[in-house]
């Protein structure tokens, strides 16, 4: 087999550059805090700057650098990093509190009822329903199949159609709880694989 | 039913008709599925709200320093 072409390093630096805006708005909608998501789009950045030889020219640094964010925030959910660190930084974002059925909807009531899905629906709808990568591209960049893509993203449009429609959005008071016995949840399920967690997930359980 | 959204005091309706024409569901083919519910455009207004924040500094920081090699 022939070694890849290598780009160039100018070229690689611009394109990386290009596609940071895009890194700073998956991981926003993947970990919720700003500060946070700018982490791990430096971290991205980082990796993806030492993996440079390994991108091919002419592919998509976008999806490319995608599965590096999605890699290091799993590996970061392990760690328990972003564990209870949901504030209301998010939040802050409302200018009139809305009521629960007629009130404006906000952004950030959008973003909190994303964070309260399961992180693999989650990823799967930010990747096609906001990031406009195909079913295709979206189950490359997380490593799955196509029907496995199209199945979380139905769950998850029909999931936020629930909560959006009958108003049952995670208020700010609230939103801790909910969204990450929900990730972490699912996270213990599909990701630790084993590793005992049981401790830190009772103290996530609220009444 | 129908969710007015704001971003920063401006009605996401208003700013969706300013950028183009909210036809619900049009990514579908005709039948083939049901529409996109109508919080879709929100949720790309979410992922487009952060691209289109100004860039902190520090990436480009980060970037001219790693590309810098007699840094390290």
């Amino acid at each position: 087999m022939l070694p890849r072409p290598a780009i160039d390093p100018v070229s690689f630096k611009r394109e990386l550059t290009g596609v940071i805006p895009h890194l700073r708005a998956f991981a926003r909608g993947l970990c919720g805090r700003p500060d946070l998501a700018d982490d791990l789009v430096q971290e991205t950045l980082l990796k993806a700057w030492a993996a440079q030889e390994r991108f091919e020219p002419g592919t998509s640094m976008r999806a490319w650098t995608f599965v590096i964010l999605r890699n290091a925030y799993l590996t970061d959910m392990r760690r328990n990093r972003f564990r209870a660190d949901y504030d209301e930084t998010v939040a802050e974002r409302i200018l009139v509190a809305p009521a629960a059925q007629e009130g404006p909807m906000h952004l950030s009531d959008m973003h909190r009822a994303l964070l309260t899905l399961p992180p693999e629906r989650r990823e799967a709808l930010l990747l096609v329903g906001a990031g406009g990568f195909s079913y295709e591209e979206a189950a490359q960049i997380c490593g799955c199949a196509v029907g496995t893509i199209k199945s979380r993203v139905g769950r998850a449009r029909a999931a936020l159609t629930v909560m959006i429609e009958s108003g049952q959005i995670p208020r700010r008071s609230t939103a801790d709880a909910v969204a990450h016995t929900a990730i972490m949840g699912e996270l213990d399920h599909t990701v630790l694989h084993g590793q005992q967690n049981a401790r830190e997930s009772g103290t996530l359980t609220r009444e | 039913m129908y969710f007015g959204l704001s971003l920063e005091g401006e009605a996401l309706s208003e700013r969706m008709s300013k950028e183009k024409p909210m036809i619900p569901g049009q990514k579908n083919r005709k039948g083939a599925k049901p529409r996109s519910p109508e919080w879709a455009d929100g949720l790309k207004l979410l992922y487009d709200s952060v691209v289109d924040e100004p860039l902190p500094d520090s990436f480009a920081q980060l970037l001219d320093k790693l590309d810098d090699p007699s840094h390290g």
